[in-house]
């Protein structure tokens, strides 16, 4: 592969969006919808989008979201965020009818669903895979975990597709099965057309390693702190066998034997 | 490499005297030359933030900078610094990239090719871990179509060995300034670090041994630590701090080494908008760079051309050279 690999798709855009609805949909935990029209028309499942703080506040920088649905015949993005620190909370505060500048779509997304495909959404991974799993209506399994039901803020609702089935587990037993999505992927490896992966990395470690010994593909959206989104400040490094790549431009999704995922 | 990327920057040369050679007769004169460079307008990009100008052209024509500063380029390939590199702070970040960059061959066949043509002046920032490395690049790239510059980059603070020490003393500084100048004809700007407990003897030391220009300021040196891990936050410990926090720092510093030497000085470090920009120029500065800014203002560039532009017009002052250096003798002080 080239230095210079250029993410698929269109090209990064500037675009001043009207903040829709707002929903804080369990505590610590925000649902923005942005009006969006250049971006809803061209991404795709597993990109992101860099929010821009509001001018004249800290933290400058602008913060990364995976988007979590779009809707090219409205125009409108969807965000998923926990309120984590400064800039989310800021982002969280804007309200209805206010304007937020974004960047994208940036990054490399997720190839095609298989039939058969099996979605691992560790907490907050879950937003990248919603959309993912709203490409297609063939039949596919979402495995859903968290600690506590309460990280598991995805508003049910927003689960309900055609063909897909959801397997839930909690760490505490508190919603689904008492265990994790490890547990869950060890169960439906076998019969699986692909895995497509978002989490934290000792998740995304454990599906990387469960998928190969099984034979099966995987594929896995990795987290890292970002500057520019668009591959010029090689701020966001992830090792890679072939040396450090760029998670905002040569991914964010990268084949799982393609990554080397510590901690 | 993508051949139609190149295409499209080609075409848009067209566009390589706005500001001064059209109709905007009336609109006062930005040019200036920097260290013998000719430039259409004094706002550069620094080098680092803007990699090698292949992604920010997505998001504006090139041919508004007046130069591009690409990233370190080293003789051969460098891997860079263990994640995490990045940490935002009050007012500024760090990083410690560690000048990952593709080495110079791979520089000249798959990044300069695309900066050809895009109407703007092309300065390469060099970096090594020996003389003979800053040598062995300028040799290289002397006479070498497209490159209007060099910037030696003897202040990075990243990398445990070689960099820092040119930097941070009179005689090494002189050392690897005298013989990159025997290896090129190009202008030869010189990039200062602010780790320094005398920045002035480092900017004279450069001068005598034949810099054409000086940069400044590089990044400051800072850490973080993460509380939960009890550890540093960054993968190298010690990062650059960079942003409007350095910002007050950096102009204190082209302040004292603009009223050190005669050769022209290229400020930056933080600079956010029009305003801090020409306060730069005052300080003494005959351009500047933006770095961090563009990560969270793309359109930094722009708006800052737009401010010099409007501020010499209300003025009533023709060029910006009527400005450089001002704040240092204002007028009634003895």
């Amino acid at each position: 592969m080239s230095r210079l690999n250029k993410q698929r798709g269109a090209k990064p855009k500037q675009e001043n969006c009207l903040v829709g609805n707002k929903q804080i949909i369990a505590p610590g935990y925000c649902r923005l919808t942005l009006h969006a029209p250049l971006i809803a028309r061209e991404v795709y499942p597993g990109q992101f989008v860099e929010v821009y703080m509001p001018p004249e506040h800290q933290p400058m920088l602008p913060r990364p979201f995976s988007v979590y649905k779009a809707n090219r015949k409205t125009g409108e993005i969807v965000i998923l965020f926990e309120i984590k620190g400064q800039g989310t909370r800021l982002i969280a505060a804007a309200e209805a009818g206010a304007s937020l500048k974004l960047l994208g779509p940036l990054g490399n997304g997720f190839p095609e669903l298989p039939s058969g495909a099996v979605l691992v959404a560790g907490g907050m991974g879950i937003a990248p895979l919603v959309f993912l799993a709203s490409s297609t209506d063939l039949p596919r399994t979402l495995i859903y975990g968290a600690p506590t039901v309460a990280q598991l803020a995805c508003p049910s609702s927003d689960l309900d597709m055609p063909g897909l089935t959801i397997l839930e587990a909690t760490e505490d037993g508190s919603k689904g099965d008492q265990g994790t999505t490890v547990d869950l992927l060890l169960r439906c490896i076998n019969n699986a057309g692909a895995v497509f992966a978002c989490g934290p990395c000792p998740m995304l470690q454990a599906v990387k390693n469960i998928s190969a010994r099984a034979a099966v593909k995987a594929w896995v959206s990795v987290e890292e702190r970002m500057a520019c989104g668009i591959g010029a400040c090689v701020g966001c490094a992830v090792a890679t066998p072939g040396g450090y790549k760029r998670v905002c431009k040569d991914g964010p999704v990268f084949a799982a034997e393609e990554v080397i995922l510590n901690e | 490499m993508n051949k139609k990327h190149c295409q499209a920057d080609l075409n848009s040369k067209t566009n390589h005297d706005h500001g001064f050679n059209k109709k905007s007769a009336g609109r006062p004169d930005l040019r200036v030359n920097l260290a013998g460079i000719d430039l259409a307008n004094p706002i550069l990009a620094a080098s680092g933030p803007f990699g090698y100008g292949h992604q920010y052209r997505e998001l504006f024509d090139l041919s508004l900078l007046g130069g591009i500063i690409v990233k370190g380029i080293s003789p051969d390939p460098w891997e860079g610094n263990p994640p995490p590199r990045l940490a935002e702070t009050t007012g500024g970040m760090l990083n410690a990239v560690g000048l990952q960059n593709p080495g110079l061959e791979n520089f000249l066949k798959e990044d300069l090719p695309c900066l050809r043509g895009s109407g703007t002046k092309i300065i390469v920032n060099v970096v090594g871990c020996s003389v003979d490395e800053y040598a062995a690049v300028a040799s290289r790239l002397d006479g070498v179509e497209g490159i209007d510059g060099l910037e030696l980059n003897i202040s990075c603070p990243n990398v445990k060995a070689g960099g820092m020490a040119f930097g941070t003393d009179p005689a090494s500084t002189s050392n690897v300034v005298s013989t990159v100048r025997k290896q090129t004809g190009l202008p030869l700007l010189i990039k200062l670090s602010p780790n320094v407990a005398d920045i002035t003897s480092i900017a004279r030391a450069a001068e005598e041994a034949g810099a054409d220009g000086l940069s400044l300021i590089n990044t400051l040196s800072g850490m973080l630590i993460d509380i939960e891990k009890r550890a540093p936050l960054l993968g190298n410990t010690f990062g650059g701090l960079s942003g409007p926090a350095i910002m007050p720092v950096a102009l204190k510093m082209v302040w004292q080494v603009a009223g050190a030497v005669k050769i022209p000085v290229l400020g930056m470090g933080g600079i956010n908008s029009a305003r801090d920009a020409l306060q730069f120029i005052m300080a003494g500065a005959r351009a500047v760079a933006v770095g961090t800014g563009l990560f969270y203002n793309p359109d930094l560039p722009a708006e800052i051309k737009e401010g010099l532009l409007d501020y010499l017009q209300q003025q009533r002052l023709p060029e910006l050279k009527s400005i450089e250096r001002i704040a240092q003798n204002p007028k009634g002080e003895e």
